[in-house]
């Protein structure tokens, strides 16, 4: 016995509110920020201020999918969990059948291709989730790809997903975005998109640099810390420039 | 007629399987190499089909690695490890059963000897083992082992009752088997100490 009513159906004019209705509860998650560099990808989240009484290590925003891959969403944080899941166990059947790591494109298009199925399936409602997925490809260049409620991927040099201020940060990253980054710099621009959201400071923040092989590091708060501090010497220095010239 | 045999030492475990590939009358190769790699700090000695050989290892070893990517890197012990194989084992004996006899054995930090050695049959018993062997070698070595193992020995201790256990099925043992795969499970990994014919020759 199945399941035979859609739940998410067109209205007349063409919308699938489920899906725009996922689109915004990805809106109401925390901010996630990816910046690819020339070799290595950063991803920046933020970490919402947590209760007092939890364990902050359980609250995981930047998971490994596969050896080579890493991910970081915004949105419901137990739809991610299923999702994540289903990709892991994707990701070790193509090994198992085609005895070779999938590439990172692969798991996007995977990822993707199942968020559309739950758009047009009956009885189920669309992932309330975004995703940023991080590594190489065969040619060993950094990829970023990002993924939506609707089902769609695509390849970014950098984005944001997630958090209320996702377009302003997007304007930020378009700004200052640059080919060819080194990896201090990547880092530096992913703190910087962070900063315009989050409360100052390393503890509201998970950095994670892709570095080639697919290899992740999770970014020591110290360090996140001193990267911190630079940006916001860097700014108080620019702001007294600018007052001191109005003089 | 495959010949698959282990022996655990202080701080590891030592596989030995003979490199022969053959059905009926006929040879297909003779670098075969039948000790799987499971994970980063265990293999698996199979005797049986090479089909299932390949199902069952890649099988197992996928399945390793998804539990290890799905529990925030945490590794399975041997201990673990050992008892998945089994139930693997169990629930396709009465669908369609993997036709293998394995010796797993790997490394754990927290075991008291390091290294630990679980023999499996193909109908799901498991027994953790200081040495075991599968098949028409185990009337050849199991006298050998017996005599010759000793509570704490190291690596090349392992090793030389391993090569006496080949010496010995080289002399009496009717078929003749004449390439051996050595592998040694210890804090490192997983390594091939010795391989008499190389399994990456084509």
């Amino acid at each position: 016995m199945s399941y035979d009513r859609a739940i998410t159906v067109f209205s007349p004019d063409g919308h699938l509110f489920q899906v725009e209705y996922a689109m915004e509860a990805v809106r109401r998650g925390s901010t996630a920020v990816g910046v690819r560099g020339k070799d290595c990808v950063v991803l920046a989240v933020e970490r919402r201020a947590l209760a007092k009484l939890q364990d902050p290590r359980t609250i995981r925003k930047i998971v490994s999918i596969d050896e080579r891959s890493v991910l970081a969403f915004a949105g419901l944080t137990a739809d991610a969990r299923v999702l994540i899941n289903k990709t892991r166990v994707e990701a070790q059947s193509y090994r198992l059948t085609c005895e070779d790591a999938p590439s990172v494109e692969y798991l996007a298009r995977y990822i993707a291709r199942t968020q559309q199925k739950y758009t047009q399936r009956g009885g189920v409602r669309p992932f309330g989730i975004a995703t940023l997925l991080a590594g190489f490809s065969e040619e060993g260049k950094p990829v970023l790809y990002q993924t939506d409620p609707a089902g769609t991927h695509s390849e970014w040099k950098a984005q944001v997903i997630g958090g209320r201020n996702a377009k302003s940060l997007r304007e930020f990253l378009e700004k200052n975005w640059e080919e060819g980054m080194e990896e201090e710099k990547a880092v530096r621009i992913g703190v910087q998109a962070l900063l315009e959201v989050v409360d100052s400071g390393a503890k509201n923040m998970e950095i994670c640099v892709v570095r080639t092989g697919g290899k992740k590091e999770i970014m020591k708060e110290e360090d996140v810390d001193a990267i911190v501090k630079d940006i916001e010497k860097e700014a108080e220095e620019g702001k007294s420039k600018t007052s001191s010239s109005d003089e | 007629m495959d010949t698959v045999f282990g022996v655990s030492y202080k701080g590891g475990v030592v596989i030995a399987t003979d490199q022969v590939n053959a059905r009926s009358i006929l040879m297909y190769q003779q670098n075969l190499d039948k000790i799987a790699e499971l994970s980063s700090h265990s293999a698996m000695g199979v005797s049986g089909p090479n089909c299932d050989l390949v199902n069952f290892s890649e099988y197992i070893s996928k399945n390793l690695a998804l539990y290890e990517l799905s529990n925030d890197g945490m590794k399975l012990s041997t201990h673990a490890q050992a008892n998945f194989c089994r139930g693997e084992l169990a629930k396709a004996l009465r669908k369609g059963p993997f036709q293998v006899n394995v010796i797993l054995g790997g490394y754990d930090e927290n075991v008291p000897n390091g290294g630990s050695l679980y023999i499996m049959d193909y109908l799901g018993s498991c027994h953790k083992v200081n040495y075991g062997a599968q098949g028409y070698a185990s009337n050849f070595t199991l006298s050998i082992m017996d005599r010759d193992w000793e509570e704490g020995m190291n690596e090349e201790q392992a090793v030389k009752i391993v090569e006496h256990c080949i010496r010995e099925l080289n002399m009496r043992f009717l078929l003749n088997q004449s390439n051996f795969i050595i592998k040694v499970v210890d804090k490192d990994g997983v390594r091939t100490v010795k391989a008499d014919s190389d399994p990456s020759d084509n």
